[in-house]
């Protein structure tokens, strides 16, 4: 339906897939804009830059979650994931070197995530309920390793936690940054220029269809919950920097937030249809939402669940109206 | 009868396993004209879960589901302890029951938003009730204003504590909200038409079905048990607490109706199975503690029973893994395929 649109589309014209991604993107200069004029010190490039270091984490396993969801999928674990994640770094560190550990975590969050494709796809049980026993399999192994955080004195980590990469004059980043905009472009290449990409499209498409075509579904569908598992043991790594400490009660909930950020960059949950720069978009209007309420001051915790909340709503109506103008259209 | 058959082996091997590892497991016995025992016990804690689950159940047979209940939850009972902890006389029936109609009001309300969403403007049920679960408990939280509100309430206090008839109040309520499902749904057509609406939401339309109502109700009705669910929680511990009460019960629910035996992709539901379901779940918390399994595991416990569980459920598994004579289980639609009806 969409690809028999797009040489109708008249040119300079932008495709009408883009617009949800374009949408998050106004809103995101609307906050930001709008944020400059109330507050004092606000509109600095370096506000960007701390909701970039700030959430560099959740950026990581938001990308892992758009791999899921294009399928049509859902993962629920990898809040849990990333917890496993700085729970074991942070207590192999001492007497083990950090790139071994940085290695057996992500192989730890890869094999989980390969383990659960494996079941979702052989077995056909809803993507919902096996990453939901990944979820408390996850958490559990978190309690049984210790219920108590656990501090990160490792030279490496606390090395990368404390490096500042000054890009200008007042301006600068983390390395955890760079780690995660690198995720983010080896994901869109994958996305976007390889076979893997398209299979990803194909069968949140229509798995059906991709069966019928050829296409390795089997392959497919475990690819993207291993790469969401990876992404989740790569997020935890961040997180161990950020914090420099493992504790199983880290990044509770933040399944949602990272689903919340799909959603928010216009990728549809349905599958098939949505973009990483979407969900780039949609993991920085959530920090700038929690900048904004800092910045208030008065503002209590909870308004920024009840603003993410309201935002969802707005955007989620926003794509119906575009898919149903869309479909009539084309009638 | 058939499809109860795995719930109610694995429920009873786990309370099997308790009778080995607890003495006076399966002894009830009546103190002060209360009945008191395990069993009593694991009905007792597990009402608000079958309430939840039992909503849940509806609404996933109509192919939805609905991650808002643990936010409902918590809106409800931070809604009445608020309105208690107004009055000027906590012990007044009158003012209590004020306080338990506006808080189940709420829930209502809620809910009737969540069909909306579902049912006129079309959204996935996961994303529509996402909304909720997310903003919800920040309402919660506003409500309370962010403290744990306590209230000393006798009245309210027999909701979630309270025995009536030597029974605690609790399992009546269940008994009597799963007398009704049962009632309304196996005795009157609406159990059809909820399962024609989950099995194809287009062609009940075409067939004369309201389906766009029934969803509406359906999931109306889902937040009000989770409303009467979040009073029996807050009342039990007479406080409200908007950041804690009901946390991820949406997922223990939703676990149980899927032990139960209601497949996710709608179209059939089992009332018998949800509350096996619910039961199994409640039992193993119990079970974890008493056969001695350290706290900090028992989230690993749990999740190793969900997994054999739902793999002994899967046809599929059965029958790669048992590889049996009988003929190959047909095939199986594959979930979120739409069917779509040419007009």
């Amino acid at each position: 339906m969409k690809t028999l649109a797009l040489p109708r589309q008249l040119p300079g014209r932008l495709p009408r897939n883009y617009l949800p991604v374009l949408v998050t993107g106004a809103l995101f200069i609307a906050m930001f804009t709008a944020g400059g004029i109330r507050y004092e010190g606000f509109a600095t490039g370096q506000i960007i830059l701390n909701v970039f270091i700030d959430n560099a984490f959740l950026l990581v396993v938001a990308v892992g979650m758009t791999f899921v969801i294009l399928t049509g999928g859902i993962d629920l674990s990898v809040g849990s994931v990333v917890a496993l994640t700085t729970m074991i770094a942070a207590s192999l560190l001492p007497s083990t070197p950090s790139f071994l550990v940085i290695l057996l975590v992500l192989a730890i969050g890869g094999v989980l995530g390969a383990a659960m494709g494996a079941i979702i796809h052989y077995f056909e049980i809803q993507p919902f309920i096996v990453t939901l026993a990944g979820m408390f399999l996850a958490r559990g192994l978190c309690y049984t390793i210790g219920t108590d955080s656990i501090p990160i004195t490792d030279p490496t980590f606390t090395a990368i936690a404390q490096t500042r990469i000054d890009l200008a004059p007042e301006l600068w980043i983390s390395p955890t940054v760079l780690i995660a905009l690198a995720v983010v472009l080896v994901a869109t290449y994958t996305l976007h220029y390889t076979r893997l990409g398209r299979n990803v499209y194909a069968v949140g498409g229509n798995e059906q269809s991709a069966l019928l075509m050829g296409l390795p579904v089997a392959r497919t569908k475990i690819a993207v919950y291993t790469v969401s598992g990876l992404c989740s043991a790569l997020g935890g790594l961040l997180l161990s920097f950020y914090m420099l400490s493992g504790y199983g009660l880290h990044a509770v909930g933040m399944e949602l937030d990272a689903i919340a950020a799909v959603v928010i960059g216009g990728t549809l949950l349905t599958g098939g249809s949505g973009y990483l720069l979407g969900t780039v978009l949609g993991v920085l209007v959530l920090g700038l939402i929690q900048t904004v309420i800092s910045f208030e001051g008065t503002l209590s915790s909870w308004w920024t669940k009840i603003v993410i909340g309201l935002l969802l709503l707005v955007f989620i109506l926003l794509q119906r109206l575009i898919v149903t103008t869309g479909v009539s259209r084309e009638r | 009868m058939k499809r109860l058959a795995w719930p109610a082996g694995i429920l009873a091997a786990l309370l099997l396993v308790n009778l080995i590892f607890t003495d006076h497991f399966f002894q009830i016995e009546i103190k002060d004209g209360h009945l008191y025992g395990s069993l009593i016990d694991i009905f007792r804690f597990g009402a608000p879960l079958i309430l939840v689950a039992l909503g849940m159940t509806l609404v996933i047979a109509t192919k939805g589901i609905d991650l808002s209940v643990g936010s409902v939850v918590a809106i409800a009972g931070a809604m009445a302890c608020l309105q208690i902890s107004t009055l000027p006389s906590q012990d007044s029936i009158g003012g209590v029951l004020g306080a338990i109609g506006i808080a189940l009001g709420l829930a209502v309300a809620l809910g009737i938003g969540n069909g909306f969403l579902v049912a006129i403007v079309g959204i996935q049920p996961i994303i529509a009730t996402l909304i909720l679960m997310v903003a919800g408990r920040g309402l919660a939280q506003l409500i309370t204003d962010g403290q744990i509100i306590t209230i000393n309430s006798a009245p309210y206090k027999l909701v979630g504590g309270g025995y009536w008839l030597t029974l605690p109040f609790g399992i009546i309520i269940v008994a009597v909200v799963l007398a009704l499902i049962a009632f309304v749904t196996r005795r009157l057509a609406l159990g059809l038409l909820i399962e024609s609406v989950g099995g194809n939401a287009e062609a009940s339309r075409l067939s004369g079905i309201r389906a766009r109502g029934l969803l509406i109700v359906v999931y109306a009705f889902c937040a009000l048990c989770a409303g009467i669910a979040g009073l029996m929680i807050s009342s039990n511990v007479s406080s409200a607490d908007g950041n804690n009460a009901g946390l991820w019960i949406e997922l223990d629910a939703i676990l149980a109706v899927v032990i139960g035996g209601t497949s996710l992709a709608g179209g059939r539901f089992s009332l018998g199975g949800t509350v096996l379901g619910a039961l199994i779940i409640q039992t193993l918390t119990t079970t974890i503690y008493s056969i001695g399994v350290p706290p900090e595991t028992t989230l690993l416990f749990k999740a190793l029973v969900v997994t054999i569980v739902c793999l002994l459920q899967s046809p599929a598994f059965r029958a790669k893994v048992f590889r049996s004579r009988r003929k190959p289980a047909p095939p199986t639609v594959p979930a979120g395929e739409k069917v779509t009806v040419r007009t």
